[in-house]
């Protein structure tokens, strides 16, 4: 599938006065505002992409703060009532040995957020500025954040399904916490803010080198 | 530079590549960032429509059956999947329950269904009328908040930490869903988005 096919190399929809459906792919001229095939919204690049990055990110770190700050399971038991938050969680599960799930908990709701909220930010910062990092490691993080993003939301499931089985009575029992609502939020948050990232900006500084 | 419709721009970096270079059955990679474009596979909007058929009953199979039961100390208590959800639903905590039910079960199968409307007139032969468009347009932008894998996860973790406290039992309802998330992993492998939209579209011919 060598050469034939490609417009003089490799040239982005843009520079080719076309406009690229995100939603399907059809390619139309650039002045069409709707897509015939799919109907949607035509759009060069995502409109206002960095500002809504910055605003869901932004509602992400805030709510993050109480997720680890409030607690995120109340246990009572015949003897005791207790509070765990999320790094409580984490060790209570490294005392009783459960080393496998205690990593699983602690890189899907500590390192992952922590790790997105950087990235999304690292990237958001390096359009149209000198980047560290080349244009395709950037666009290897662009993809693993999109692709890990959702899978946060483990520890709230873990939360909605120690709460519903152990409901015995005076024996044992657990309830969710005021950080589990605050960490679902943060989740979505940044779920969002990775969305209205447009990796199309990592690359765009090539044409603009192109166009001096 | 051949007509639009041979053309196709990769989703991440704009790049042009043509259609007609995609061999029958390949997986494209974009030839500047290496993003998966299509996944052209013979035959499989039929795949697709029985493995989004067999993961609609599944779940609601799922939804029917009990799902879990715990016993300790000679008192029990056993929860389908939407008690689980429910377990949030006391004062404070009601939107979560809410959006929980939503990610592991309604938006799981609104896209299960939208999926099956959308490919059906594919398989049958007709023609695909806006309706499917709508469907499939819905189907693709619900995929990000349909998690009932990650719910799988999270019973997994639960289950870890409870075991130390009381003794649980498997329902139906566990078994489907374990089976639904191993069908829904195969099927995102099988789905082609641009290939269903290809064949979505009417106005070419
Ligand atoms: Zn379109
Ligand atoms: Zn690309």
């Amino acid at each position: 599938m060598a050469g034939a096919g490609y417009i003089s190399g490799l040239t982005t929809a843009r520079a080719a006065g076309l406009v690229a459906c995100e939603r399907c792919g059809q390619v139309h001229q650039r002045q069409n505002e709707v897509c015939r095939r799919c109907g949607a919204q035509l759009h060069s690049r995502k409109p206002d992409s960095l500002q809504k990055v910055w605003a869901w990110w932004l509602a992400g770190v805030i709510t993050f703060i109480p997720a680890n700050i409030y607690p995120m399971l109340l246990t009572s038991t015949l003897v005791e009532r207790s509070e765990s938050t999320i790094i409580g969680g984490v060790f209570e599960l490294i005392h009783y040995g459960s080393y496998g799930i205690a990593a699983i908990v602690f890189i899907a709701s500590i390192v992952i957020p922590l790790l997105k909220f950087f990235i999304i930010a690292y990237l958001a910062l390096s359009v149209h500025r000198h980047a560290l990092l080349s244009q395709h490691r950037r666009h290897q993080l662009f993809v693993f954040v999109e692709f890990i993003g959702r899978w946060s939301m483990i520890d709230i499931f873990v939360v909605a399904v120690l709460a519903a089985l152990v409901q015995l009575d005076t024996v044992a029992a657990i309830n969710p916490g005021i950080a589990a609502i605050n960490f679902a939020l943060a989740v979505v948050f940044t779920m969002f803010s990775a969305q209205s990232f447009d990796p199309r900006l990592i690359w765009d500084e090539n044409e603009a080198a192109a166009d001096d | 530079m051949g007509p639009l419709e041979d053309l196709i721009a990769c989703p991440h970096c704009d790049t042009l590549h043509n259609y007609s270079d995609v061999p029958e059955g390949a997986q494209a990679h974009c030839r500047k960032c290496g993003a998966v474009m299509l996944t052209q596979r013979a035959a499989s909007v039929a795949i697709v429509l029985s493995l989004a058929l067999s993961s609609f009953l599944l779940m609601i199979a799922a939804i029917s059956f009990p799902f879990l039961g715990v016993e300790a100390g000679g008192l029990s208590n056993g929860t389908s999947l939407l008690g689980t959800v429910m377990a949030f639903s006391d004062d404070y905590a009601l939107p979560l329950a809410i959006a929980v039910a939503a990610f592991i079960v309604f938006i799981p199968l609104t896209r299960l269904g939208a999926l099956i409307v959308a490919v059906t007139p594919l398989v049958l032969d007709r023609t695909p009328r806006s309706l499917h468009k709508r469907a499939f347009g819905l189907a693709e932008q619900l995929r990000p908040w349909s998690m009932a894998e990650i719910f799988v996860v999270g019973v997994a973790v639960a289950l870890v930490k409870i075991t130390a406290l009381v003794s649980v039992t498997y329902g139906l309802a566990f078994w489907a869903l374990a089976g639904l998330v191993v069908l829904s992993f195969w099927q995102d492998t099988l789905i082609c988005r641009y290939t269903v939209w290809r064949a979505l579209d009417t106005s070419r011919d």
